[in-house]
């Protein structure tokens, strides 16, 4: 029995379950302190394939991200994308925090929604230097402004481009031939 | 609440440029030292950057719109196209996370295959960044030693995937096929030589006097300020932050390898570049053991509507070929979800946001690229620098404005 017990054990952590199990665990520990700090940071959890999504509102994302830098160690800003569900979705856009430790190496995912008539989020610039361009590009690309962002410009496109270009409503190829004159 | 400006190319900071002994010089987008179309707004007093504004989106391309109108086994090909010099480690962020969201397990010979070709092609992008890195500063015949180098990890690609700069040799769920009879026999025969190759760059550029008046305490970065930018990989190394993805976040099978992560204290165009020739030995270190470890066995995972089956299968039975016209025609359906997937690319933290929304094409796909993030941090290096550091500086970056721009 005991062998066939460390057989399952084996299986399991080749397969990476247990690790992502324990890795789960771990950040669902952050949550939670998040949570005892203010429960109106977190709105709703989401876990799925060994990652955990913290869905907040726009009016907590930076003192949560404070928090987590400052209490959590989650020194860096991975990344941060914007992402449009399309225009009949409600709320129509989101925006994703993906932030790290160096020390820790743990990922946590914070999500704001935000809906079409109002597409504003403070900015985290003053939080992490490194959200400089990614607000620019998610602006430029998404059109999710960022309130207090130093300059806020478009960053990959022209500056006199019409539209944004990863919303679901743009066409592929643009509403006429682009020509840089 | 701050409003858009969208009428400005330039920052106004830049254009109202009034004081007599400064002027304001636009460097780029066709200048040979700035690795691509990247435009730089230089504001100088005499040879002293005061201020410095990156303009990049030249090469922009629509590739995270493209990827929305493709299914996922068609996505791969644009990735290639992303990090030109490292596209086997683009490859691999982007099959990696649509098989987490599939939950697909790769069989063993793949892990390996995929460990032995990305770090060939972190040697081969190393070679790059050195060759021209060196040509910036104005050693000329370094480059053309980092090619020959290079050339030889090209035609190993080109031998397993039939693609020499667009290999798309990883797919979901395995690899393209198996490596060719007598690749390890070529592979050995370039592991065997580079050695000696990797000693020719020390002698002609780590103990070379020149080198290092251009390259130490030039384009600083203190260790703090490199984790506030978000600089990851060499750029981070160099400042002295010991972090590696492959060590920290491992994936397909690097935490069983033995290889060490080199760290520089000085956080100058020199450390990065002491940083970047160590991993390359580290990188030779792993080809070797990827090599000892090969060992017959599927290189697909055991996934029929998902991978595509063997052209011999076709033949003799007839559910492979109806997958196989399911899988070309339709594709396949990826379960609702998102994911991040890191992974450490030859510049840095490459990690892919894909989203699905239950369908047979993603819903949204994001490159977090490392050039992207690494240049933004420029303007912090190079202000107080000499206009002549600019290029020291923007090589010891690594940037590829493929990957920046998308």
């Amino acid at each position: 029995m005991h062998k066939g017990c460390s057989n399952i054990f084996h299986a399991l952590t080749s397969c990476g379950l247990l690790q992502r199990i324990d890795m789960t665990e771990k950040l669902h520990e952050f949550v939670e302190k998040l949570r005892s700090e203010n429960t109106a940071w977190v709105t709703k959890v989401i876990e799925g394939h060994g990652e955990v999504t913290v869905i907040t509102s726009r009016e907590s994302i930076v003192d949560a991200c404070r928090s987590l830098k400052d209490k959590h160690g989650f020194d860096m800003l991975a990344d941060l994308c914007g992402c449009d569900r399309g225009p009949e979705e409600d709320p129509r856009f989101e925006v994703n925090y993906h932030v790290f430790s160096t020390k820790h190496h743990n990922r946590l995912r914070l999500k704001v929604v935000l809906g079409e008539d109002d597409p504003h989020v403070p900015t985290v610039t003053q939080i992490w230097k490194t959200a400089e361009w990614h607000e620019r590009e998610t602006y430029d690309l998404v059109g999710v402004i960022f309130d207090g962002h130093p300059d806020l410009r478009r960053i990959l496109l022209p500056s006199d481009f019409d539209g944004h270009a990863l919303r679901k409503d743009y066409p592929l190829r643009g509403y006429e031939p682009y020509s840089l004159n | 609440m701050s409003v858009a400006v969208d009428n400005l190319t330039t920052s106004p900071e830049v254009l109202d440029s009034s004081l007599e002994s400064q002027m304001t010089l636009s460097m780029g987008p066709q200048h040979p030292s700035t690795h691509g179309v990247l435009r730089l707004d230089l504001r100088l007093d005499g040879e002293l950057v005061i201020k410095a504004i990156p303009d990049i989106g030249y090469l922009h391309t629509g590739m995270e719109k493209l990827f929305e109108y493709k299914k996922y086994q068609q996505g791969i090909v644009i990735t290639d196209r992303m990090d030109y010099l490292n596209p086997l480690g683009n490859n691999l962020a982007y099959v990696m996370a649509a098989e987490k969201l599939l939950d697909l397990e790769i069989p063993d010979r793949a892990q390996v295959i995929r460990v032995l070709m990305c770090e060939l092609q972190r040697i081969a992008s190393h070679m790059v960044w050195l060759g021209t890195h060196a040509l910036d500063i104005g050693a000329m015949s370094v480059f053309f030693y980092c090619f020959r180098q290079r050339e030889k990890i090209l035609n190993l690609i080109e031998a397993a995937s039939g693609g020499r700069m667009t290999p798309s040799y990883f797919r979901i769920g395995g690899l393209m096929m198996d490596l060719p009879a007598g690749f390890e026999r070529r592979c050995n025969q370039f592991m065997t030589d580079f050695p000696e190759a990797m000693s020719t760059f020390e002698t002609l550029v780590t103990g070379n006097t020149i080198w290092m008046s251009r390259t130490k305490g030039v384009g600083y970065i203190s260790a703090e300020d490199a984790i506030d930018w978000g600089l990851t990989g060499p750029c981070l190394r160099g400042s002295g932050v010991d972090l590696d993805l492959r060590r920290d976040n491992p994936y397909t099978g690097y935490e069983t390898y033995d290889f060490d992560i080199p760290v520089e204290q000085d956080g100058d165009v020199w450390a990065r570049f002491r940083v970047r020739m160590r991993e390359c030995y580290e990188s030779y270190k792993i080809v070797r053991q990827a090599l000892d470890r090969l060992k017959p066995g599927p290189i697909k995972a055991d996934a029929p509507k998902i991978v595509l089956p063997d052209r011999d299968d076709m033949r003799k039975h007839m559910d492979s070929l109806i997958h196989h016209f399911l899988i070309v025609a339709e594709g396949f359906n990826v379960p609702e979800g998102e994911v991040y997937m890191p992974i450490e690319a030859s510049k840095g933290e490459l990690g892919v946001y894909m989203k699905s929304n239950g369908g047979p094409k993603p819903e949204r796909v994001h490159f977090r690229g490392p050039s992207f993030v690494n240049l933004s941090a420029l303007p912090a290096m190079v202000e107080g620098e000499m206009i002549a550091d600019v290029v020291a500086i923007i090589g010891s970056l690594d940037i590829v404005l493929g990957e920046i721009d998308r």
